[in-house]
């Protein structure tokens, strides 16, 4: 077993509220900030097919694929309905000293089958 | 209402179907589609269906794990609507309590010579499958037709390798929809070696010896192996015809999509919605209309009209030619200027924003996605932000 790694994502700054920003890790993932203030961090390529979420239409604790419509939720990177059928990975987010951070979560891009 | 008939088995279709699931409708739901397939996303027909060997299964537009609790009525047509009751084509009737009219549009097919072998249209899953199979051969290919899907399929023949002409009446592609902006898809064209022949009205297809050829009314002439028909869709209502509904360019709807008979709505393709932005009916053939009006129908038929319709996002719509992203959103006919405010046009990658008094009413962009959505969630309709 790994041990689950931390990444530093970007400075807080970058991300105000309503905001996102996409993250190069291994697979590029997308840090939101909500109006509400919460921050979450999911993969960022829809499941449907080649697009950045961090593009998205952010609306409450859902992000909205800019091409095609399939919003995933946030929080446990559901999706609502096609063309997009698989959930997003979501990764645990942690701010020290001004900056976000990113846990990184195990398991396979795009969700199981 | 115990029992909601939806007539085609689409996208529209389904997503009424969905939202009235979602709403609480707990009754008999009967989904009527003329096609043998279950519902399936049309827009990579022209694209990277087109240009793969995926199965049909990757377009099913099902999601995992639902249950909508649809009685499927695959392989029937729908031929006409009496009183409370759908006519099949079967013979058989179907009794309803509500109505969802989902019909879609087919495909123009009214040149001479349209149903010859190796003339293709391109609307369903079958078209596709044939076409791709011409396709895989190689070869010349003729697309007539000025619109986005006549784009989409010369860029996708293009690239599995065959030589292409594209055939548009107007001085260039997408000329309607892009308007002074269409010389970039031009442009994207000449790149992939695509031919463009501009004022070319094609009058008839006809075979001369094996192949079939384009013929032009200036008398030019194009031959080929396959021929793309891409001369736009008329909207599948003629099934209505004496039942009451009224019919213009399509079936007329108020904004929240009911017609002019209680208890039937209409959604997608097949519908002409009143739009308040424009101030009159206006048939959208878009993709995302027919998903997202799917809800708004949904409440208007359970609440038999009294639902408080939700303020609806402008329309929007996207291409992909030659490996670019094309986005649309809004009324670009409504602006009284335009400007480009992201990227080069003559680059080929740029957002240009389209005005009204200062408020952007629409917004294009090519291979801009971040920048688009920016302008997209500001623009005004009847001055509700989106």
């Amino acid at each position: 077993m790994t041990t689950p790694r931390s990444i530093p994502a970007c400075p807080l700054s970058a991300v105000p509220r309503g905001a996102a920003v996409r993250v190069e890790a291994e697979v590029p993932i997308a840090v939101f900030h909500t109006e509400d203030g919460e921050l979450f961090a999911i993969d960022d390529t829809c499941t449907h097919q080649d697009a950045s979420l961090a593009d998205g239409w952010l609306e409450g604790c859902e992000v909205e694929c800019p091409l095609h419509a399939s919003r995933f939720d946030l929080r446990t990177g559901a999706v609502d309905a096609p063309p997009a059928k698989r959930p997003v990975r979501i990764h645990r987010v942690h701010v020290e000293d001004d900056m976000v951070y990113v846990t990184l979560s195990e398991g396979a891009v795009g969700g199981t089958r | 209402m115990k029992r909601i008939v939806v007539v085609g088995a689409s996208l529209a279709g389904l997503a009424t179907a969905r939202a009235l699931r979602a709403e609480g409708f707990a009754g008999e739901l009967v989904m009527v589609g003329d096609e043998p397939h279950r519902p399936y996303d049309r827009p990579p027909l022209s694209k990277e269906f087109l240009a793969a060997r995926d199965g049909p299964a990757q377009l099913s537009l099902a999601a995992e794990g639902e249950d909508l609790g649809l009685r499927w009525r695959l392989g029937t047509r729908a031929v006409g609507l009496a009183g409370h009751t759908v006519l099949l084509d079967v013979g058989a009737a179907l009794a309803f309590d509500g109505l969802v009219v989902a019909t879609g549009a087919r495909a123009r097919d009214d040149l001479p010579g349209a149903r010859l072998p190796g003339v293709h249209l391109l609307r369903t899953l079958d078209d596709a499958v044939a076409l791709r199979e011409d396709l895989r051969r190689g070869g010349r290919v003729a697309v007539v037709g000025a619109g986005f899907i006549g784009s989409e399929v010369a860029s996708t023949a293009r690239a599995l390798g065959c030589d292409v002409t594209l055939v548009v009446a107007s001085d260039a592609p997408l000329r309607a929809a892009l308007g002074r902006f269409a010389g970039a898809v031009a442009d994207l064209h000449d790149r992939h070696h695509v031919e463009v022949l501009t004022g070319g009205r094609a009058t008839e297809v006809r075979r001369d010896g094996p192949r079939p050829a384009v013929h032009l009314a200036d008398g030019r002439r194009v031959p080929a192996d396959t021929v793309v028909l891409g001369l736009g869709a008329v909207p599948a209502v003629s099934w209505l015809r004496g039942s009451g509904v009224r019919i213009g360019d399509g079936v007329l709807c108020d904004a929240a999509g009911a017609t002019s008979r209680p208890g039937v709505v209409a959604v997608g393709d097949c519908s002409a919605w009143f739009d308040p932005a424009l101030g009159r009916h206006h048939r959208v053939e878009h993709w995302t209309s027919a998903r997202e009006r799917g809800a708004v129908a949904a409440r208007t038929l359970l609440s038999g009209g009294r639902a408080e319709p939700r303020p609806q996002r402008p329309p929007y719509l996207w291409s992909d030619i030659h490996g670019r992203r094309i986005q649309l959103a809004g009324h670009a006919r409504l602006a009284d200027g335009v400007t480009v405010e992201a990227g080069s046009v003559a680059e080929g990658s740029f957002v240009a924003v389209y005005r009204r008094g200062g408020e952007p009413v629409a917004v294009l962009g090519i291979d801009q996605p971040k920048q688009f959505m920016s302008v997209r969630r500001r623009l005004v309709v009847q001055g509700v932000p989106a």
